[in-house]
Order: structure tokens, then C-alpha cells, then sequence
């Protein structure tokens, strides 16, 4: 049995409020704690997800919001996996709870972040594929997210209406979530008529960047029964697997891929018959033990629309090239088959890198406790999340009521 | 302008016949674009030592885009007001998928999934040192004819 309890959720609303980082984590941490009905003095272990745009407070994000919320003498991590971050540090507070080290964890990620395109750390960077990219290419992360939507053109047959669609649905999935930063119903023309920023990508087809944070309270199953938690949601698995070589999908922020099938024979790794994407879900299924046909609903990282469609194959909703299918047919939409981002997704967040692994995994606590006002997925027992970030970083969350 | 030189040092050749320079492991023969030192990265391979070697000139798009907004800095644009540029994923008969910028006066119209493509080499920027150039791929204009020979190589 791996499972652990999640006593308690809670978030700082996304926008763009140009306040510190550690008001709004420490605004989700108390909404986090008072949800579980679990006192700060209770807690022995804070996991923050490090925010690299902050400081060094940022590069010690655990032992900052510790201290913002007033030192408790609790353990204490920091995680950084670029967009899987906050799974990453969720997988720590697990990892210290299952092998009887804590009981509670409070799992933080916040960040306060700059306008427009994200760009690499300054300075003259030769070594770093990330500054390479943007000094000798011009290659953004909006550019790499249009080459997967232009692939989907070309092999599926999907079309720009496709893309806006998913942003329409989104829209609505998100206009009555408190927490949203874009509360607002969008029309497929409005997406159409917005400048095209990466062809075939518009501007609504890309996610914003946003201020936000979210928190976990994670505790043992003993403790959460103990403590008159008596049905709580589960975590059920965290995928946070790396990829296996030859890696030969173009990733954020490589110039290129690992090399397939060119080594010699007998210098051969295994086949890997399954992309990167494809092994972050797959790994999360065998760990909880079930499949796709399990899932309820699943929160999935829409940095652009087309992502969206990506995802939902890549985690086994459908067959490759039917996602399309699905999201014509409105299986895809609450109400629908297999609603994807009842959130209302990064569409309507905008992304906040080190708190929006764990705003995934909030969000499927609201609906698997039938909490999700307005946007409820009705009967939802098992969801599912996905994520990918720069470096070989991803990961997909299990939770099962 | 005082001179021409790549961007980049030892990542492409120059001259009729332009290649992308990469590392080919001399323990088990897998190939890395950009160039690489040290340690193999097959987990099969306890390598340490690479050879230069050129890539193969034409490859086929696995993707493409352009660059409509000007990238943030390092990047440095050629002209202002900044003009945009197609970008291309490119897979290579050795096995690597490899970005590039597309040849100037090419843009998304020109390209499609599997298109053949071939490297060229142009100016990325100007400095006060001169122009700094880069690799390019350039749409095969004749992409039925067998691909990598040689006699349409220096249009």
C-alpha cells in the first residue's frame, strides 16, 4: 500500500498582482491548513517548489514559506523540476510520510512572474542550451509548443478551429472557478482573429504567465483516520520518470534530439516503444494499478491548445490522431465522456511554473469531493494529471477517491 | 565589416557544401548534434571518446514554424523593425531531429511534414566585428530525385 491522504487544499488566485512571492504561498499554505483542519505547529515537514525568478528566498522556497508562516522546527525540502515541480516536492513530502519519517506535510509552490515571453537568465551563457536557443535560433517556448500543434495538422488533419475550440471549452470550463485569472466565455473567432504569435498557434492559443500559488496538506492514511478524515481523497501515484534514451521527440529547450537508432548493434539501450509523454502516464497507471478506462477526468498542461489534444493522447484517453474526435463530439467538455480541464486549465490560469503541478492536483481534490462549484464532474472518482517542463522534468498524479 | 564568421564556433562547416558538425561516439557509433565531450550519453556505452563528423546535408521536416513577435535578448535581431523568420525541425537520415532557422525568402507556405530540406549557411546578425552566420535549412526545390547527391549542392 503507497497510498497517502490529502487532508487538505487550498490556493492563492492566479493573475497578475505583482506582490511577493511568499504572500501568496503562505496564503495558500493557511487556506491548505484550514481545510484540513490541521494547526501549522502539527506540521513536520514543508516541501516548497522553488521559483529560479525570486531570489535567493525562491532557491529555498521550503524554508521560506517555513519561516514566513513562523518557524516551527518541521523538516524541511526544496524541489525544482521546472514545470513538474510541484509534483516533484509532493513526491518528496510521500516518500517521508510512507516510510514513517512524518506525518504531515504542507507542500508549497508560488511564483510572481515577469510579462511577455519567458527568456533565459542573463548574461554570455555558451553552454547553456536555453540561452543557445534564443541567441542562435530565436526559438521560443511559444515555437516549440506551434511545432507539435503544425505536426497534428499535417499527420492529423487537425485545423486552427481544432485549437480554438479546446480554448472555448476551457473558457467555459473555468468561468465560475474562484481561482481562474480569465473568467471570461471566448468565442472560436476571437481566437482566430487574435495575432498569430508561432504558426499555426494564435495569441489565445498560448497560456499566459501568471502570479499564483497552491498547497498541499499530505498525511499519512493512520493520521488522516485519526484525525477524523475518514474518506479522504487518495494520492494514488506520482510519475515523476525521466526520459530513456534515444529521446528522439524535439524537447524544450533542446536544439535537437538524442540520436535514433545509430549506435552500433550490441550498444543498443531497449527499445523504448513509448515517447516521453507516453511513459509519464504510463509509469502513474502501474504504479496506482489501473488504466485509462479508470479515469473520471483528467487536468492536463495546455500551455497551448494544441497540447491539450497532445496530452489526451499521450495518457491513453484515445488513440493517437482521434483527439480531435473526441473534443468535436464534446466527450471532452463537463458532461461529456471524458471531461479534460473542468479547471478551466492553463487557458484560464496562465501558468505559475512551481505552483501549477499542485493547483492540478488541488483541483482534483474539489472534484473528487464533489467540491467543485460550477464546474463539477459529476460522479468522479479517479483523476488523473499531466505535465512536462524543460530538462527531462514531467509527471502525472493519481488520485482515486 | 571587417569579416564573416559562424555564431557558433565548430557547430557547421562553410563554404559550397555547408554540414552540421557532430560528435560520433568511437566506442558505439551513436551520433550528437550539437557537438559533444566527455561521456557517451547511450546508457549502454561507457564511451569517452568522439570523432567530428559531418551530418548529413538534407533531411526531412518533422515540424515547422515562424517567429511573428521578435524573441526576447540573447537573441539579436537583424533588422529593425524586426522582420519575421520560419523555424524548421529537421530529421536526418542519422536518426537526430535538428532546429534550424529556414533559408531567408522560405516561410510556412513552403513547408510541410516529411518536405526535403538541405543546410545552407547565411548571416544570423551583424556585430561590429562583422556578420555572424548560422545554419539554415533551405527547401529542396526538385524533391523527387534521389536524395544527397551532390550536383545541385552548390545553387
Amino acid at each position: 500500500m503507497t497510498d497517502v491522504a490529502i487532508a487538505g487544499v487550498g490556493m492563492h488566485p492566479w493573475g497578475k498582482w505583482g506582490r511577493n512571492f511568499v504572500e501568496y504561498g503562505v496564503h495558500a499554505a493557511r487556506a491548505a491548513l484550514a481545510d484540513a483542519g490541521v494547526a501549522w505547529p502539527d506540521v513536520d515537514l514543508v516541501v516548497g517548489g522553488e521559483t529560479v525568478r525570486n531570489g535567493y528566498g525562491g532557491y529555498v522556497a521550503g524554508a521560506t514559506f517555513a519561516q514566513a508562516l513562523g518557524w516551527n522546527g518541521a523538516r524541511v525540502a526544496t524541489s525544482y523540476a521546472a514545470c513538474a515541480t510541484g509534483a516533484q516536492a509532493l513526491d518528496t513530502a510521500r516518500a517521508r510520510i510512507l516510510a514513517g519519517l512524518s506525518d504531515v506535510a504542507l507542500v508549497v509552490g508560488a511564483d510572481t512572474t515577469p510579462k511577455g515571453f519567458l527568456a533565459p537568465n542573463a548574461g554570455e551563457r555558451w553552454d547553456d542550451p536555453d540561452w543557445l536557443r534564443f541567441r542562435l535560433l530565436g526559438m521560443t517556448n511559444p515555437a516549440y509548443f506551434a511545432l507539435y500543434a503544425r505536426r497534428r495538422m499535417d499527420l492529423y488533419g487537425a485545423t486552427p478551429a481544432d485549437f480554438a475550440a479546446v480554448k472555448v471549452k476551457n473558457a467555459r470550463h473555468g468561468l465560475h472557478n474562484p481561482n481562474a485569472r480569465y473568467r471570461k466565455e471566448v468565442a472560436a473567432e476571437d481566437v482566430l482573429a487574435s495575432a498569430v504569435v508561432a504558426d499555426p498557434l494564435h495569441l489565445l492559443d498560448i497560456c499566459a504567465t501568471s502570479d499564483g500559488a497552491a498547497a498541499v496538506v499530505l498525511t499519512s492514511l493512520e493520521y488522516a483516520r485519526a484525525h477524523r478524515l475518514a474518506d479522504p481523497v487518495r494520492v494514488r501515484a506520482i510519475s515523476t520518470v525521466t526520459p530513456t534514451f534515444p529521446n528522439a521527440v524535439l524537447d524544450m529547450p533542446n536544439l535537437s534530439t538524442d540520436p535514433a537508432g545509430s549506435a552500433q548493434p550490441g550498444w543498443s539501450s531497449p527499445v523504448e516503444t513509448r515517447t516521453f509523454k507516453e511513459s509519464i502516464g504510463h509509469a502513474a497507471y502501474e504504479e496506482a494499478g489501473i488504466g485509462p478506462e479508470d479515469v473520471d477526468l483528467a487536468e492536463v498542461y495546455d500551455l497551448s491548445t494544441a497540447l491539450e489534444l497532445d496530452w489526451m493522447e499521450d495518457l491513453g484517453l484515445c488513440k493517437r490522431g482521434e483527439a480531435e474526435a473526441l473534443l468535436r463530439a464534446g466527450d471532452t467538455t463537463i458532461g461529456g465522456r471524458i471531461p479534460v480541464n473542468p479547471s478551466g486549465g492553463l487557458a484560464c490560469f496562465g501558468e505559475a511554473v512551481p505552483a501549477q503541478a499542485l493547483a492540478q492536483v488541488c483541483e482534483l481534490t474539489w472534484q473528487l469531493r464533489g467540491q467543485a462549484e460550477g464546474r463539477q464532474v459529476e460522479g468522479a472518482r479517479v483523476g488523473i494529471t499531466a505535465n512536462q517542463g524543460l530538462f527531462g522534468h514531467g509527471s502525472s498524479v493519481i488520485l482515486s477517491r | 565589416m571587417t569579416d564573416t564568421s559562424p555564431a557558433i564556433d565548430g557547430w557547421f562547416t562553410t563554404g559550397p557544401e555547408p554540414a552540421l558538425v557532430g560528435s560520433r561516439c568511437t566506442t558505439c557509433a551513436s551520433t550528437f548534434f550539437p557537438p559533444t565531450a566527455g561521456f557517451c550519453r547511450n546508457p549502454a556505452c561507457d564511451g569517452q571518446e568522439f570523432a567530428a563528423t559531418e551530418l548529413s546535408r538534407r533531411g526531412r521536416v518533422w515540424s515547422y514554424t515562424d517567429a511573428q513577435y521578435q524573441p526576447p535578448p540573447p537573441y539579436i535581431p537583424r533588422s529593425d523593425p524586426y522582420e519575421p523568420f520560419a523555424l524548421a525541425a529537421v530529421e536526418l537520415p542519422e536518426g537526430i531531429v535538428v532546429l534550424g532557422q529556414v533559408a531567408d525568402g522560405y516561410g510556412v507556405a513552403d513547408l510541410a511534414v516529411g518536405r526535403e530540406v538541405e543546410l545552407v549557411v547565411e548571416t544570423l546578425y551583424a556585430d561590429e566585428a562583422g556578420e555572424r552566420t548560422i545554419w539554415r535549412w533551405k527547401p529542396v526545390e526538385n524533391p523527387v530525385v534521389e536524395p544527397v547527391e551532390t550536383e545541385e549542392a552548390d545553387q
